[in-house]
């Protein structure tokens, strides 16, 4: 499977698709021989590729203590009404 | 009613409704000790996620703490049904996922004041393919370093997050399954009950959006005055 060449328009169009890994094995090589060899599409890529770090970082967000406490009181409850659930 | 009764009232009706999951033989323990420490001992690492998750979703903490409980309760019950223990944490996240949709279609049932931007068509929103990489880069090198590693070096997760809270929700929950849980187009397209057209316009727009928004932020906290002055251009 040889990489096929993409012009940059055609790069850009499908960025987010290659960053989302919704393209198959092909495209993807396409895509990525032509990031290899494009300075202002690798820049892009690697912005666009920050800046989803960052959002996927958003994803994580200190619990309150009280959460898993609250959680543990109903884990609680849902044993002791349910026959053979008690420890 | 209070709103701690309200919780207490909700969670006693899920927590019966539950119980009549009826339990397989996929996952054993040796006895229900067993069964709650593997339980626990698995999701209190989980727990930041599971709530960060449901915040960006819910975008209120209190909702975030409801939906992180129903579901673990919820998964507490069907954990029988859980055929590979190593997808523990996709399990467990996907009941968080469906969990909120489940309560997000609910509230969108609910008549609301037709001026909530929320409710309004995700479609009516002209975001116009606004790129935050088309403000800041530069074809060439400035002393300082680049705008972009500027940009990336002084944005607080909490800006971030608050660009995010500020999409209208089809767009905020679009970009947050595929961006923050990692779903394909496909499976945010079932989650959803969208097509797959939609799915790529919402994130199209949640993207444009958002990085719009964030663009205003850094105009605000002076991006604005590095990027028109270019006289910093290396000799």
């Amino acid at each position: 499977m040889s990489p096929r060449d993409l012009n940059c328009e055609e790069v850009i169009e499908r960025l987010f698709d290659y960053l989302d890994r919704e393209l198959d094995h092909q495209q993807t090589a396409d895509i990525e021989w032509h990031l290899s060899r494009c300075r202002d599409c690798f820049t892009r890529a690697e912005f666009e590729k920050r800046l989803r770090a960052r959002v996927a970082a958003s994803g994580t967000v200190k619990a309150p203590p009280r959460l898993y406490r609250r959680i543990v009181s109903l884990l609680d409850r849902f044993d002791d009404d349910e026959p053979g659930m008690s420890r | 009613m209070t709103r701690t009764s309200q919780l207490t009232l909700t969670s006693t009706v899920w927590l019966v409704a539950l119980r009549r999951v009826e339990p397989g033989d996929v996952m054993t323990f040796r006895d229900a000790t067993h069964r709650r420490q593997w339980f626990e001992q698995r999701l209190e690492p989980l727990m930041d996620r599971l709530f960060g998750t449901a915040l960006r979703l819910t975008r209120n903490p209190d909702d975030a703490e409801d939906i992180v409980a129903e579901a673990v309760v919820r998964a507490w019950a069907r954990l029988d049904k859980l055929r590979d223990p190593e997808r523990f944490d996709a399990w467990l996240f996907h009941i968080l996922t469906n969990t909120f949709i489940s309560e997000w279609r609910r509230q969108q049932s609910r008549p609301r004041a037709a001026a909530d931007s929320d409710t309004a068509s995700p479609d009516a929103i002209d975001a116009d393919g606004f790129t935050l990489f088309q403000q800041l880069h530069q074809p060439f090198l400035l002393w300082w370093g680049s705008l972009e590693d500027q940009f990336f070096n002084s944005l607080l997760q909490e800006e971030l997050q608050e660009a995010l809270d500020t999409l209208p929700d089809p767009y905020r929950v679009a970009i947050v399954l595929v961006e923050v849980q990692g779903y394909t187009y496909e499976e945010v397209s079932g989650l959803l009950g969208i097509p797959l057209g939609t799915v790529r316009s919402r994130l199209n727009r949640a993207r444009s959006l958002l990085q719009k928004r964030l663009w205003q932020q850094a105009r605000d906290a002076g991006m604005a005055a590095g990027h028109a002055d270019k006289g910093g251009q290396k000799p």
